[in-house]
């Protein structure tokens, strides 16, 4: 085979990546057109298309009754559990961070073997029957602490890790000034941890607002269940499924989460999702 | 204002790692006392377990008649300035100055007054609302010692107050905490790795190793009768000429010649003894001619310090350090001779590495170095 | 839970080993807290991870040994049937099934597709216009992001047999995607789906390669295929293997095909997380349910220890 003239092979690599780069961009654009067009589309269908523009689809939300109200429902959940999650976990990783434990090391590795094998999936069925057992089936704050449990190994180590990068000079400089445990806790390590806390938080919140399973196997009352299963409930109901409410609604469900996760992802970065530490 | 007192220190880790070895160590009132050491000798651990951050696992520890060694740090009325200052990086300078009026319950008018006050003789009335992170380093420094001393403390302790300073600062801050230790005539104790730091603040040095006192006296004590080879290594900016050789009579054989036993020695050897003559390049003097009781060597090397040259001179297999005064640079290759100055040479054990002499008229009163 | 749909964060933090004392140790509890209290600090966060991780975990050893159901004699008297469950589930063709397509699932679309597709759009983007690479960077994290239920439908619509935009381009109209493709479909969704956490580890393991190896293969005339062969892979091999094992352990436990397919049709995508959910909390065969949960709970210890392992060798 001749070889090409090294401008043409140029081009040629240049139109091969361009069409990649549309191909992979049509890819992932296509399925998500819909959600950015059909709420204000005034006679939505299931083909995105341009818009009729109309705002009256979102009359849908405050008409359904549980829509706004599983909204507020994942607040309550997500909420909850971040703000557990983050208390428990904060003590915790104080703890671990400054005291030392007798197998403290093995523990750390315990936990986090534990969270990555212990999903919800593979627990479904003992969770089930453990909430039915302690009568917290039907209850939002049983969803608070099972998906709290499941928040924990991970937050204590990352807690514990941002703990352990801050010097423990304050402590000790306060500690000789006279200040009680209580006190150092309070007036300084409180204050200078306090962006790692919210940044937890908001991963936590980031991490339960998608749930599923959970609410959907331990919440039977459609009152207490949250977005993400109420909104399931809108598309496999029998007869022609409700565009004008599932399409705000999915917005509406959509919009924090992403506005939340910009703001782990520039804090934090990548390190939230895994894989290697810059 | 008190004394410190330590009997029979020790700090064992888990794992028999001795940072501190049974010792004792006596602080007068009012005096800037330095521990200098190489790192991993001890000395911060030392501070450390002064300050009460660090628990002793045999021995005594007493500041003014208290007995502290059991107390926790809060109750022992010492303050620490660490390395990093620890300036707490949420509070402002203020709030930083005042806060060990704050735990000790004072109202906020009355310590807000007080740190002012205190940050006024320090030059940091126009910072106080500024926050540590936008201070420069030497207001920071300045700003953690304004809130230790705002607590008038018995003790100040020191973590390597200077080592966070660039160069240039480092000199200025030196006079600035020598002077202000001096007006506040509290009794300090200061860790260092810098042997020229520990020598020009303090009042007595304790230089240390591996968790003991190699020896304890005054600057110029430790200066020019260091007690045994490692303090005469550590010491002086440029290093001490150490040369292994052998007693002869009344001379000690070296490479490149014999010189005269040192007259603090003699007697107290005899023929044949391994020894190490030691001798500063600043007590040699560099000739171009023969002289009874010199090394004769070659010159290899001339450094130029500025109002004095540090020449290399190969005597043998060893090489001799000699300072010459500016205008005196000789040629490389030239043949030297170089001449003790009377009185400044030192002579060793060989192994033991013991200073060789009796004990001197000026010796400290004190217990004497800890072997 | 930790999620099956939303990954669970940083399990490359591995502990390290205490560094070993050369001068002192790390100061301890340097605000005093003391035994006691750090116990009880470390209390509340112990007593929930044991009530909720791990006690559900032990406990499915004795339901599986159980025939407990949620209705019926044997929800109030359950008996120990021993490892009838067990040889049940190795007999029955529903559960062969099940194990079939998420091996397949895991497969296709975790070992296959978004690694091949990751690494594809992280090298390619490594050269491209920063507006470019930030388009496509944004919507592939806002096809991971996006809650699981919104994404479902969006395909669910997507797929559509009358309607659905797929058709609409392709000129099938008519195809009904998920009714007579379904686990194609489902492999192809979840491959739009979780891309983003390889795109992202590779884009960072890429970034480690030190860029003048790769302009000193360039020198001597060394071809892409080349470059990528002797310069990257060594480079990238370990995150490799560690990224796979990751979102295979994630893929495994995902329990979003059941929002698009239920299962359906006929059990054609009925996954293990689907089928344990049918059985187990629909059926209420909650026995049987725990044995097949325990082969799950064990095939995802096996995943992690082998991840967790790689990872300490790899630092």
């Amino acid at each position: 085979m001749t070889r090409l003239d090294p401008a043409v092979r140029r081009a040629l690599a240049r139109i091969g990546f361009y069409t990649f780069i549309a191909a992979i961009t049509a890819f992932f654009a296509l399925p998500m057109l819909w959600l950015v067009s059909a709420p204000f589309d005034a006679t939505p269908g299931l083909t995105p298309s341009w818009p009729d523009f109309s705002l009256k689809n979102f009359r849908a939300l405050r008409d359904n009754p549980y829509a706004l109200r599983s909204l507020w429902n994942s607040v309550l959940i997500a909420g909850g559990s971040a703000v557990l999650a983050v208390v428990c976990g904060a003590l915790a990783a104080y703890s671990l961070s400054r005291v030392r434990i007798p197998g403290r090391d093995g523990l750390l590795y315990v936990l986090l073997l534990l969270s990555s094998i212990v999903t919800g999936t593979a627990a479904m069925v003992p969770i089930f029957l453990l909430m039915f057992q302690l009568n917290l089936i039907d209850s939002r704050a049983g969803v608070v602490l099972v998906l709290t449990g499941g928040l924990l190994p991970a937050a204590i180590f990352i807690l514990k890790d941002f703990m352990d990068a801050t010097p423990r000079s304050y402590e000790e400089s306060a500690r000789v000034f006279g200040a009680s445990p209580l006190q150092i806790l309070r007036h300084i390590v409180v204050p200078i941890v306090r962006p790692g806390l919210a940044t937890i938080a908001v991963w936590a919140v980031v991490n339960v607002w998608g749930n599923f399973l959970i609410p959907f196997i331990l919440l039977l009352n459609p009152d207490k269940q949250p977005a993400a299963v109420v909104m399931r409930t809108f598309y496999t109901e029998g007869g022609q499924p409700n565009l004008a409410l599932i399409s705000t609604f999915s917005l509406a469900y959509s919009v924090p989460v992403v506005v939340m996760y910009l703001f782990v992802n520039r804090r934090y970065g990548f390190r939230f999702h895994g894989g290697i530490k810059s | 204002m008190a004394d410190l007192t330590l009997t029979g220190l020790s700090k064992v880790y888990p794992g028999g790692v001795r940072a501190v070895d049974d010792l004792d160590l006596s602080v007068v009132d009012g005096e800037f006392f330095a521990l200098l050491g190489p790192s991993g000798c001890g000395k911060t651990t030392l501070l450390r377990t002064i300050a009460g951050l660090e628990t002793p696992t045999t021995g005594r520890l007493s500041i003014g008649d208290r007995d502290v060694t059991g107390l926790s740090p809060g109750r022992r009325d010492v303050a620490m300035v660490f390395q990093d200052y620890a300036l707490f990086p949420h509070m402002t300078v203020q709030d930083n100055i005042a806060y060990p009026l704050r735990i000790r319950g004072v109202g906020r008018a009355q310590r807000h007054d007080q740190a002012a006050q205190t940050a006024a003789g320090l030059s940091l009335s126009t910072l106080l609302e500024r926050r540590p992170a936008e201070l420069s380093g030497g207001q920071q420094q300045r700003a953690a010692l304004a809130r230790a001393i705002v607590s008038r403390p018995a003790l100040f302790l020191f973590d390597e107050p200077l080592s966070n300073l660039d160069a240039r600062l480092r000199l200025e801050a030196r006079t600035f905490l020598k002077r202000l230790q001096r007006d506040l005539g509290v009794t300090t104790v200061f860790v260092t790795h810098d042997q020229a730091e520990a020598l020009a603040l303090a009042d007595r040095i304790a230089v240390m190793e591996a968790g003991r006192i190699r020896q304890l006296g005054t600057p110029k004590q430790v200066f020019h009768r260091p007690a045994n080879l490692f303090v005469a290594s550590f010491i002086g900016s440029t290093p001490m000429n150490l040369l292994p050789g052998t007693v002869a009579g009344e001379s000690v054989r070296i490479p490149g010649g014999a010189v005269r036993i040192p007259a603090a020695a003699r007697g107290l050897v005899t023929d044949g003894d391994e020894v190490v003559f030691g001798v500063r390049p600043e007590y040699l003097t560099l000739s171009g001619e023969p002289a009874g009781g010199a090394i004769a060597g070659t010159v290899a090397i001339v450094e130029d310090l500025g109002t004095a040259s540090l020449v290399s001179v190969e005597v043998g297999d060893v090489t001799v350090a000699v300072t010459v005064p500016e205008g005196a640079e000789p040629d490389i290759g030239a043949d030297g001779w170089l001449t003790p100055a009377p009185g400044r040479a030192l002579l060793y054990r060989a192994g033991a590495g013991d200073l060789i002499a009796a004990p001197a008229a000026d010796a400290p009163a004190e217990p004497a170095a800890a072997p | 839970m930790a999620t099956a749909t939303s990954p669970p964060p940083d399990l490359a933090v591995a502990p390290e080993p205490e560094p070993p004392a050369t001068r002192r140790a790390a100061p301890t509890d340097v605000a005093g807290l003391g035994r006691g209290r750090a116990v009880a600090f470390v209390a509340p966060a112990l007593a929930l991870i044991a009530a909720f991780l791990v006690f559900p975990a032990v406990w499915t050893l004795y339901l599986g040994l159980t025939n407990y159901r949620l209705t019926g004699k044997a929800a109030k008297a359950p008996e120990l049937v021993g490892v009838d469950n067990y040889t049940n589930a190795l007999s029955d063709g529903r559960f062969h099934n099940a194990l079939g397509l998420t091996l397949l699932f895991v497969f296709g679309s975790a070992i296959i597709g978004q690694t091949i597709l990751g690494f594809t759009l992280a090298w390619t983007l490594r050269t491209a216009r920063g507006w470019v690479r930030g388009l496509v960077e944004a919507l592939v994290l806002l096809a991971w992001i996006l809650p699981s239920s919104v994404v479902a439908f969006l395909w669910i619509a997507f797929l559509d047999r009358d309607s659905g935009t797929l058709n609409a381009i392709l000129g099938t109209s008519g195809k009904a995607w998920l009714v007579n493709h379904p686990m194609a479909s489902l492999i192809v969704f979840n491959t739009w789906h979780g891309t983003a956490f390889s795109l992202l580890l590779f884009g960072a393991a890429l970034r480690t390669v030190p860029p003048s190896q790769l302009e000193a293969a360039r020198l001597v005339g060394a071809s892409t295929f080349a470059l990528l062969r002797d310069v990257v892979f060594p480079h990238v091999r370990g995150h490799l293997l560690t990224n796979t094992l990751l979102i295979s352990l994630w893929t495994f436990n995902d329990f979003t095909p059941y929002l698009i397919t239920a299962g359906g049709p006929e059990r054609h995508s009925e996954t293990l997380p689907v089928y344990i959910y049918n059985t187990a909390i629909f059926d209420g065969q909650l026995g049987y349910g725990a044995a097949i949960s325990l082969l799950m709970l064990l095939i995802n210890l096996v995943i992690a220890m082998f991840y967790l392992r790689l990872l300490r060798e790899r630092r």
